[in-house]
């Protein structure tokens, strides 16, 4: 049981050590990983920011309040002080404790709305990609690429290819150019399911009968792995979102594979069965 | 501990025969000690399930649980029984029965048959849960049932349904129960004891109380339209039928969000009973203290789209959701720092009830800020429905609320038992538990924050050091559950009784004037508070 804990502690020292240096990023959580993984959208930096500061918030208040327990339970235990007082009042000390934690939320609520307008704003997409949820697998459109529309279903675990991770590969990832203003539109044939990507700042319920809107724009050529992160039945835990983004250029050529690979899917709504070994008794 | 005060008169003191006794009771003291019972019932199988998931979560792959619906059961269950039979029955039936008519005074609850209805409702509901889960496929829902994954389409059969009704019945058994306590509080306080008198563990009851009368019926309504949905053709929730999926979150988190002030708020009325007690001064800031509860209990209502901040909102909404929620941190800060200030120039005792309740402070402070990250619609966008949340949930609700559970249960043992509990054994329970829970639920937020996914029955592989931490710190939090109970049965046995006021004089109120055991009739002759400091 402890092997696998243990073979991942080199691993995890080199990420502690220093990053990656790769010319492709591979956004995933590494081992040990204490903190959010890198923000590659502007949208990201920001929530990143946000998150940063706050946590140096809390962190402070927990220090604070703890340190004060301590100090209190040296000071006032019964042996240093026999004798209790009958304080039990002290207006200014109230009034400072209501105040003080108002000034900091004030302070909080500032950049918070900021980032919040900021990752709803408006900008002039470049391009439109639609997204469904369906128990238990992604399917991705391409309105303004020739309508290339496929499936993006988990690798099981003994047909991955070496490099490939565990449970957040997929057999179509969902290829989409880089520095590129993206607006997804998300929808479900089914049940609510919920499209994420950590390091791109993006979460959004895909539910049926509506349609959801966000945009990115990635920073960075790489693959960017998520999971399904709204409980939507058995194989919740076995629909990941694999992103690859690629240069413009790449993705032009990309374009133009995929209208041939693809061409056959577009009217194809039946479902799909997922492979899954463990998966056998599916509720339906 | 000795036996002074309480000798001399001799009541007679008739119980009814056993099955009379605890079957038809209506006597608010064993009603108390029925609600107890069936929370630590509860406690063992809901105790149960999270170490068995935590088991299968120990590593990555697929270990125990190869039957992901069953996973998603236990998840769901572990959830259910938590919330309504475990924190529930203990604080508010258990603790709120014996103590709130102790404490103003009054002889019993003003129904004492409802109190008994109410009882017995929650039984029936706890066996329509466990049947829920073993008939048919259970129900792989999560807490939130949020259709349209809970509806007939995608979990045919029975279980949603058994789920549904027993959410009715324990629904229905806590309304009962809240009347009753609203009612008592506000007609049976001995003379003199006006409301800004009462002491702070009886105010929680109240606000606890109104909560509940609020926020269950809408509930209610919820599971109602989600049970004629799914049996009699209607579409409330059916986007293919013009209905909407979303009025359920709303409905839900309308009830579910008061609800984790449901479970929370009677644990901080424990915890000024106590520290204040230990510090052997009065409470600071009384009133401050009251309406920082008051407070919390109303905006509480307002704040639920928090649990919804990725459901496809208006920027504008969720801003004003946003701010919303942060306003819930002023009062809270209020409570901590009144309880910092209650102890502040206090001669304070280290007793067990003491240990707990520092702990509850700490573990309430750490979830709580962690809440102020996740007031932010923006900071969602990365951690709705990661581990982060279930750290942060089990800290500032759960968990607190079993520290306050245990909290009272080593303040009150003495009054409810005669007994004293073991000292030393129940101080390293205290570690063990306080340890466990620590290393448990700390790295999650470690988990979360790297991102992982709640609701799932394995995850990628570099999840695994976090997570591998957190089983051992289920596996402590076992220890320490399982030493509970040994702590609790040696109490029983113990031969070392205690006196009517246990602790001294920093317990001033009401209980502690009445015998140890605490007699079968109590206040048979009404207390006179007039002209009494409050009794905080
Ligand atoms: C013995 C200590 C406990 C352990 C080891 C534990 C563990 C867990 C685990 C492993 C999950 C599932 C997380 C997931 O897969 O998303 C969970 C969820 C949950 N727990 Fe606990 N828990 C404990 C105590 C409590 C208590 C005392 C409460 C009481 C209020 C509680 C309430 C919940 C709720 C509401 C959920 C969410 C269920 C859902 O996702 O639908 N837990 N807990
Ligand atoms: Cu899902
Ligand atoms: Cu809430």
């Amino acid at each position: 049981m402890l092997k696998r804990f243990f073979a991942l502690l080199p691993a995890g020292l080199i990420y502690l050590l220093g990053g990656q240096a790769l010319a492709e990023v591979e956004m995933r959580s590494k081992p040990w990983q204490m903190w959010l993984q890198e923000p590659m959208s502007e949208s990201a930096i920001k929530v990143h920011d946000l998150n940063l500061g706050l946590m140096v918030l809390e962190t402070v208040i927990v220090i604070f309040v703890l340190a004060l327990m301590v100090y209190i339970l040296i000071r006032f235990n019964e042996k240093n002080n026999p004798v209790p007082s009958k304080t039990t009042h002290n207006t200014l000390l109230e009034v400072v404790w209501t105040a003080v934690p108002i000034l900091i939320l004030v302070v909080v609520a500032v950049p918070s709305l900021k980032a919040l307008y900021f990752t709803d704003s408006n900008p002039d997409v470049e391009m439109n990609i639609k997204v469904k949820g369906n128990q238990w697998y992604w399917s991705y459109a391409y309105p303004d690429n020739g309508d290339i529309e496929f499936d993006s279903l988990i690798i099981p675990e003994d047909e991955l290819e070496d490099g490939q991770p565990r449970l957040l590969s997929v057999d179509n990832p969902l290829v989409l150019p880089a520095h590129t203003k993206i607006r997804f539109l998300i929808a479900s044939n089914d049940v609510i399911h919920n499209f994420a990507m950590p390091s791109l700042a993006i979460k959004v319920d895909a539910t049926p009968g509506r349609v959801n809107e966000v945009w990115t724009e990635i920073n960075e050529v790489g693959d960017y792995y998520a999971m399904c992160s709204e409980l939507c039945g058995v194989n919740h835990g076995f629909m990941p979102i694999h992103i690859k983004a690629v240069s413009k250029e790449d993705f032009a050529k990309w374009v133009v594979e995929a209208k041939e690979e693809f061409a056959d899917n577009s009217s194809s709504d039946q479902p799909k069965t997922i492979r899954l070994a463990e998966a056998e008794n599916v509720t339906r | 501990m000795s036996n002074e005060a309480t000798a001399h008169d001799h009541h007679h003191d008739h119980k009814p025969p056993f099955f009379q006794r605890w079957f038809c009771s209506t006597n608010h003291k064993d009603i108390g000690t029925l609600y107890l019972a069936i929370s630590m019932v509860a406690a063992i199988i809901g105790g149960l399930m999270s170490w068995y998931i935590r088991l299968e979560l120990a590593e990555p792959g697929i270990q125990y649980i190869d039957d992901f619906q069953f996973y998603n059961v236990l998840v769901t269950a572990h959830g259910f029984i938590m919330v309504f039979f475990v924190v529930m029955p203990a604080l508010i039936g258990g603790f709120g029965n014996w103590f709130v008519p102790l404490m103003i005074g009054a002889p019993d609850m003003a129904f004492p048959r409802m109190n008994n209805i109410s009882f017995w409702l929650l039984v029936a509901g706890f066996i329509l849960l466990l049947l829920s889960a073993v008939i048919g496929d259970g129900p792989g829902t999560g807490w939130t049932v949020y259709p349209p994954l809970s509806d007939s389409n995608f979990h045919p059969g029975p279980s949603v349904d058994f789920g549904i009704l027993s959410l009715h019945v324990a629904g229905a058994s806590s309304i009962l129960g809240a009347i009753n306590l609203i009612v008592t509080i506000f007609n049976m306080r001995a003379p003199g004891m006006t409301i800004h008198r009462m002491p702070l563990f009886v105010w929680a009851i109240l606000i606890t109380a109104f909560l509940l009368l609020l926020a269950l019926p809408v509930l209610a309504g919820a599971l109602t339209m989600l049970l004629t949905d799914r049996n009699f053709g209607t579409h409330f929730f059916d986007p293919g039928a013009g209905g909407d999926p979303v009025l359920w979150q709303h409905l839900f988190w309308f009830f579910g969000h008061p609800e984790v002030y449901i479970i929370i708020i009677p644990a901080f009325g424990i915890i000024s009973q106590v520290i204040s007690t230990f510090s052997q001064k009065p409470v600071f800031g009384y009133l401050g203290m009251a309406y920082a509860m008051s407070a919390i209990g109303v905006v509480g209502f307002v704040v639920w789209a928090h649990h919804m901040f990725t459901v496809g909102f208006d920027v504008d909404t969720r801003a004003y959701f946003t701010v919303a929620t942060m306003v819930i941190a002023v009062p809270t800060g209020v409570k901590i720092f009144s309880w910092l200030a209650t102890m502040w120039g206090g001669s304070i005792k280290m007793e067990v009830p003491m240990l707990y309740a520092l702990a509850f402070i700490f573990l309430f402070v750490v979830g709580g800020v962690t809440g102020i990250t996740l007031a932010n619609a923006s900071a969602d966008l990365v951690f709705h429905d990661t581990y982060f949340v279930v750290a942060h949930f089990h800290y500032v609700m759960a968990i607190a609320a079993i520290l306050g559970m245990f909290c009272g249960f080593f303040y009150w043992i003495g009054k409810m038992s005669g007994k004293q509990y073991p000292r030393g054994l129940a101080k390293l329970q205290f570690w063990v538990f306080f340890i466990g829970v620590n290393v448990l639920f700390f790295p999650q937020h470690f988990s979360g924050l790297a991102g992982m996914p709640r609701r799932i029955p394995d995850y990628p592989d570099p999840y695994v050091a976090w997570n591998y931490i957190s089983s051992v710190g289920a596996l402590i939090t076992a220890v320490g559950t399982l030493l509970f109970f040994v702590v609790l049965w040696m109490t029983l046995r113990s031969k070392e009784t205690v006196g009517a006021n246990q602790w001294g004089v920093g317990a001033t109120t009401l209980e502690w004037t009445v015998e140890s055991p605490a007699p079968f009739h109590t206040h048979e002759e009404l207390p006179d508070m007039t002209g009494k400091a409050p009794a905080e």
